[in-house]
């Protein structure tokens, strides 16, 4: 175990090194959330205080949610090119190398969420802080799942194509089925239900619960064990489907363990469902910054109330 | 022998339909250079790969330091050093890097400044992978090989595709692990390779070991001929030169005659008389004492590059 982590750690810093030399890094890790930031506060008004909040959720949603593309890719890339073989001559096993992935991408991400809130906390006035310790957590775990799952679809596919295919399928419902971009309060009903099994819904209604102080800390519990079992159903599973060899393929069999990794979400899901409480929580939230961003921007109305 | 450090016993494997290796078997003692000499597709890689773990064979067992390479898993990785055909690096990880992050991974680990020293890669400590010539790789991947100062090492194919320069500076690099007295499995398709480096060769074809000896036992078993190589203005009217005075047997191939002969000057007269017989002219004629290139087309009636 100790070995473990101390060549998690030696590869964690060897990794963080090689994304530090990389321009396309920098720019898809901080100057692409931060456009898309800019972006959103001047189209929706930036003077609406709350709606930044909620906005910075969205960001942070994707600054996080990042790191899905990153590291299948560079897994992919790294199997490909014959170096994962190099590394499969020392002494060193799949998890280390996986979990070195996924804490480099945690670390290198930390810092962009960080510029992130300071951004809109001193650039566009947002209103306080939003609830630091729920965005903390929700990042760190929400980082660590995607993470994991972008492992995932690495250890499932075959090549680079087949794995920019499947990344690009997942993202599409990650980024505009979970609320990240658009606000899922603005979907039919029966979206917003299909949406309650998507992995990224917890963490984008999470952060924007958070950022705009609108949740207690017991309903982002649910988001943050959502996510943690997530990340660990998704490791271990990517862990067991490794593969150093280029030439070594994965089976069709082998590809459905995919949906295993999913069995938390459906759960949850299902029970949100059932429930209905997170769907009333989402439509309340957005209701509150949407009126409050109305009423700050149209003088004369009286302010909403909290 | 002395219990042998390496062990080969009846190694057979197969890609689908293809029969890699056809009951390959052979011993290595401690401190021996010991060299597989085969054509591209011979079973070499293959063979060398199941004893460094990375393959399993379909049948057959391999011992190395007394360990089963595919189960013992770390602890034989600890004592082994293998240089792959084609050692592959991220772009943007420094020489120097490399060399530290490897020596993370063991218990026990070489002076990498003393590595750099050795290796002639001082003035490249700073300089990315992807900035490397193709004989610097080489010698880093080297290097990443003797970094846990193994015991056993591991050398598939450590000089193909590199200029003869940097060939001999390779040569002059396993010479030194000959003389600190570490055992060396190489495998080759040069024949100056084997011949220079190594105590003990066997020539694999067609994944079956085919003749195996000291350079000196394979050359002598050749009959100590010698090899005549002529090339004519026009082809032979009879299409062999295998009459001639003191031939034991000659082989055509693209044109050149390849004589082995027992009585070279007689044969060299033979040749000439017969050439001004048939009105041909002789437009070169190279002599060659006997070599393994000698032994291979003996027993395989093919050169080692067809």
């Amino acid at each position: 175990m100790g070995e473990a982590l101390r060549h998690t750690w030696t590869l964690t810093g060897s990794r963080i090194r090689l994304a530090m030399r990389n321009r396309a890094f920098f720019f898809f890790s901080f100057v692409m959330p931060l456009i898309f930031l800019f972006g959103a506060v001047f189209m929706t008004g930036k003077s609406a205080t709350n709606w930044v909040g909620y906005i910075l959720g969205a960001v942070l949603t994707l600054t996080v949610m990042g790191s899905f593309w990153g590291l299948s890719v560079q897994l992919v890339t790294f199997r490909e090119q014959g170096i994962l073989r190099r590394f499969r001559l020392a002494p060193l096993g799949a998890g280390p190398l996986l979990a070195s992935s996924i804490l480099s991408n945690y670390l290198l991400m930390l810092p962009a969420a960080v510029v992130e809130i300071i951004v809109c906390h001193f650039a566009f006035h947002m209103r306080g802080w939003g609830n630091l310790w729920a965005v903390f957590l929700l990042v760190s775990f929400g980082s660590f799942a995607f993470s994991a799952f972008g492992l995932i679809v690495a250890s499932v596919t075959n090549t680079m194509q087949e794995t920019q295919m499947i990344n690009n399928l997942i993202w599409m419902g990650f980024l505009f089925l979970s609320g990240a971009t658009i606000p899922l309060a603005v979907f039919p009903s029966w979206i917003q239900r299909v949406s309650l099994f998507l992995p990224a819904t917890y963490l984008a209604t999470g952060l924007e619960a958070s950022t705009t102080n609108l949740a207690s800390g017991s309903e982002i519990i649910t988001d943050v064990v959502a996510l943690a079992i997530g990340l660990w159903m998704a490791f271990e599973i990517s862990r067991q489907l490794f593969r150093w060899e280029p030439e070594a393929k994965v089976g069709g069999r082998a590809k459905s363990w995919v949906l295993v990794a999913m069995v938390p979400f459906l759960v949850f899901g299902a029970w949100e469902n059932v429930t209905g409480s997170r769907l009333q929580r989402i439509r309340t939230e957005y209701q509150t910054v949407s009126g409050r961003m109305l009423r700050q921007m149209t003088p004369g109305l009286p302010p909403n109330n909290r | 022998m002395a219990d042998p450090i390496i062990l080969a016993e009846n190694l057979y494997k197969n890609y689908g339909t293809v029969e890699a290796l056809r009951g390959v078997s052979f011993a290595v003692p401690q401190g021996e250079v010991f060299g597989l000499l085969g054509p591209n597709g011979a079973g070499k890689s293959s063979t060398i790969e199941i004893l460094e773990g990375m393959r399993t064979p379909d049948r057959g067992s391999a011992r190395v330091c007394g360990l089963d390479p595919e189960k013992a898993g770390d602890e034989f990785k600890q004592r082994i050093g293998a240089v792959l055909q084609s050692t592959a690096l991220p772009d943007k990880l420094r020489v120097k890097e490399a060399l530290d992050l490897f020596a993370n991974f063991y218990r026990h680990h070489t002076s990498t400044e003393e590595l750099l020293k050795r290796f002639q890669l001082e003035e490249k400590r700073n300089a990315f992978y992807s900035q490397l010539s193709g004989g610097q790789k080489q010698r880093l991947a080297l290097a990443m090989a003797l970094v846990n100062e193994p015991q056993v090492v591991f050398l598939d194919e450590p000089t193909a595709g590199l200029d003869p320069q940097v060939r001999r500076e390779i040569y002059d690099i396993i010479e030194q692990l000959k003389k600190s007295n570490k055992t060396v499995l190489i495998t080759t398709h040069y024949i100056e390779e084997a011949e220079r480096l190594c105590d003990r060769v066997a020539i694999v074809d067609h994944g079956k070991v085919i003749a195996m000896g000291t350079p000196r036992e394979l050359k002598h078993s050749s009959a100590g001929t010698t090899r005549i190589e002529v090339r004519m203005a026009r082809p032979l009217n009879n299409g062999s030169l295998s009459n001639l005075d003191g031939v034991i047997n000659s082989r055509e191939f693209d044109g050149t005659y390849v004589l082995h002969s027992g009585r070279p000057p007689q044969t060299i007269v033979a040749l000439v008389k017969q050439l001004e017989a048939e009105n041909n002219e002789l437009q070169s004629l190279e002599m060659f004492s006997p070599s393994l290139e000698d032994v291979f087309i003996e027993l395989t009636g093919r050169r080692l590059r067809d």
